[in-house]
């Protein structure tokens, strides 16, 4: 009798376990902690509203999300990598803010056969002569951005501009990107200090050089500090303020009114009109308060890709996502993207004002299209 | 490089000046006087900082913000006194680090969960916006100026105090010698938890200032501890007429050479190279400046001890 409730029990137990089904695991890794905390914490928020959207599963597979904070520091993200790779055993690593993260982990990640998709930073290398069949940019490459604010400007006639970017090599990338557009005057070339919160004495400077226009790069709290002073020192009268990356959805609720009328590139924003677009920004404001930066649109958009590539191939193979994605049509909210042979996006850029909406929210708005399909000058000296 | 530019300059440097010096004052006292390793004050720069921006906010007044802020700060630090800080003087220099590190990471985490990771708004009062021609074409902001106005009242009003008052007699001396001033029966204790709630009420009012200037948000005060740090190196421990001096030269030599040194290297070197340089060499010029006043005065430039 003893035996046949054991054979019983054994039996049940059997039927109760379902059949295994296919899982995906991703590893996330951005910045949760620090002054960037902000900027990690829309894309986490963004990736859940992706997975919630999906109803948890990507591509018909079930999925889990390990989010990873990498503290915005190069050593604590390659470590991080190796633990998601060898004890987490993810198949995808995806995130990134930063580029010189992204080059600590984008060797580990990429020869270990998983494949590494980057939700924002786009280092020169990575597009170019470093680039890795298996990494996949959801962002851009650093230069297109101010590109884009190079040739509006040169197209608008503008016949002198004052730059000023912090002094690292982003900066110097994203000036270099807008020299190659712009042909007029450069008046001033400022590298000033990484993290600098008073730019009065530049501002001064500026005053004194009294360029036509002003193009700037500032991120993050910078660019709070440096819009702020821009308005309180009167420069309005003096020069006319461009920027890349500098007004957005992580500085406005900081900067409110002052940032009104600045126009800026950006290859989002959160009034593009497409269905994936409209869903993902009246949800995010539903349920997090306020507006999405362009970090959170392209964490959403990473969620979906991967999600595109398991349905399309039917797998969580590297080698099969891989082909899925190269191939381009991947929805996102700027509508289907197209894949250059590096991997990196082919994607329309646009003009955004920062604007106050119906509600009197201040946010940015598309005033035009800088460039169509604009893809990347790295993909040259790009060989798999 | 106009003289009216240069002039603009000076004032800059005088403004990054007296606010470094109202961060470096309390500092300085609690460095000297108390022999206290604190790190954390930065925080206290913070605290002010976030105060006068959520009441100016909640009352929509800046001067009502200002003014409860102010009573705020010096409550906070008295706190802070009162139920960490005098329990770890008796402990070692390393361990005093430790702690007050631990306190940088304690009030950074409360101000996220407070008031969440995103700078939070603030900006001038209208009142304040204008400009003021401090030469024929030469407009300055009002509220810059008026920071430079309160920073030297400040200053004069501690020098008058630490100078001309008793307890100001008795800050003196717990600055020159803390055991024989209590052996003569000064309270000691209650002098350090004054002094120490004063330093973060002057830190607290930086950071009111500097509010409407910069990004509010949470460790915004951990540049400028830094720099504090400096500023008291060269007006040595203990001396807030040297923490004032060295302040004042710390702002002025930061902020002209950030500005001129480039274009004064271009007269020496090739356009690119000085570009390249000048940044780099600008901002390590007052660590330059450090190490110089080390090699010749050890001690700084006003010892406060004989």
């Amino acid at each position: 009798m003893k035996k046949l409730m054991t054979i019983c029990a054994f039996t049940a137990a059997m039927a109760a376990v379902p059949a295994m089904a296919e899982s995906v695991k991703i590893g996330y890794m951005t910045t949760l902690s620090g002054g960037a905390g902000i900027i990690g914490k829309q894309m986490q928020n963004a990736v859940n509203l992706a997975m919630q959207h999906k109803g948890g599963k990507l591509g018909g597979m079930d999925a889990e999300i390990i989010y990873a904070d990498d503290q915005r520091k190069p050593d604590i993200a390659k470590q991080l990598a190796n633990r998601l790779l060898k004890s987490d055993r993810v198949d995808i690593v995806a995130g990134v803010i930063w580029s010189n993260l992204l080059m600590a982990i984008h060797k580990p990640v990429t020869r270990a056969g998983n494949l590494l998709i980057s939700s924002n930073a786009g280092p020169s290398p990575i597009a170019g002569d470093q680039c890795h069949e298996n990494f996949f940019s959801m962002s851009w490459q650093n230069d297109q951005t101010p590109e884009a604010m190079g040739k509006h400007m040169q197209d608008a006639g503008i016949k002198s501009v004052y730059l000023m970017a912090p002094n690292y090599q982003a900066g110097k990338d994203l000036l270099s990107g807008f020299k190659r557009y712009y042909k007029g005057n450069v008046v001033g070339e400022v590298y000033t200090k990484l993290g600098q919160s008073d730019f009065q004495a530049e501002l001064s400077a500026l005053r004194a050089a009294k360029p036509e226009t002003t193009m700037i790069f500032q991120p993050g709290g910078m660019g709070i500090n440096f819009v702020k002073q821009w308005k309180q020192a009167g420069m309005d009268g003096v020069s006319k303020l461009y920027q890349v990356f500098t007004v957005d959805g992580v500085s406005l609720p900081a900067l409110k009114d002052s940032a009104l009328g600045i126009l800026g590139t950006q290859t989002w924003s959160p009034d593009l009109d497409n269905p994936i677009n409209k869903k993902f920004v009246s949800d995010y404001k539903a349920q997090f308060g306020g507006y999405p930066s362009f970090y959170a649109a392209q964490a959403y958009d990473t969620i979906l890709a991967i999600d595109y590539a398991i349905a399309k191939s039917g797998s969580k193979d590297t080698a099969k996502m891989r082909a899925a994605l190269a191939s381009g049509d991947i929805p996102t909210t700027r509508g289907n993207l197209k894949m250059n042979t590096n991997h990196f996006p082919i994607q329309n850029i646009y003009l955004r004002e920062t604007v106050k909406d119906a509600d009197g929210v201040v946010t940015t708005k598309v005033i035009g299209t800088v460039f169509n399909n604009h893809a990347d000058s790295y993909a040259v000296n790009c060989k798999f | 490089m106009t003289l009216t530019l240069i002039l603009e300059q000076t004032f800059n440097g005088l403004q990054a000046g007296v606010t470094l010096f109202l961060v470096a004052a309390g500092l300085t006292l609690i460095l000297g006087i108390m022999d206290f390793v604190f790190l954390a004050h930065g925080a206290q720069v913070m605290i002010g900082a976030y105060a006068a921006a959520a009441i100016t906010q909640a009352t929509g007044n800046f001067f009502v913000g200002l003014g409860l802020a102010i009573p705020l700060t010096f409550a906070s630090g008295y706190l802070l006194e009162l139920l960490i800080i005098r329990h770890l003087y008796r402990r070692d220099h390393m361990e005093q680090v430790l702690a007050t590190f631990g306190l940088i990471l304690f009030f950074n985490e409360a101000i996220r969960i407070g008031f969440g990771p995103a700078a939070i708004y603030s900006d001038l009062p209208p009142s304040l916006s204008g400009f003021v021609e401090i030469l024929p074409d030469t407009p300055y902001p009002a509220f810059r100026l008026g920071v430079i106005g309160v920073g030297l009242i400040i200053a004069l009003g501690i020098h008058l105090f630490v100078s001309k008052t008793r307890v100001g007699a008795m800050v003196r001396a717990g600055a020159n010698n803390p055991e024989m001033t209590a052996a003569l029966g000064v309270n000691i204790k209650i002098l350090f938890r004054l002094i120490f709630a004063t330093g973060a009420c002057l830190a607290g009012v930086a950071g009111m200032m500097l509010g409407p200037l910069t990004a509010v948000q949470s460790g915004m005060g951990e540049p400028l501890l830094i720099l504090s740090l400096v500023v008291i190196i060269i007006g040595g421990i203990g001396s807030v007429r040297g923490a004032f001096v060295a302040a004042i030269i710390i702002g002025l030599v930061d902020t002209l050479g950030r500005v001129f040194l480039p274009s004064i290297l271009r007269l020496f070197v090739e356009q690119a190279a000085a570009d390249g340089a000048g940044p780099a060499l600008a901002s390590m010029l007052i660590y330059i400046l450090m190490a110089v006043v080390l090699i010749f005065r050890p001690t700084g430039l006003f010892p406060a001890k004989g």
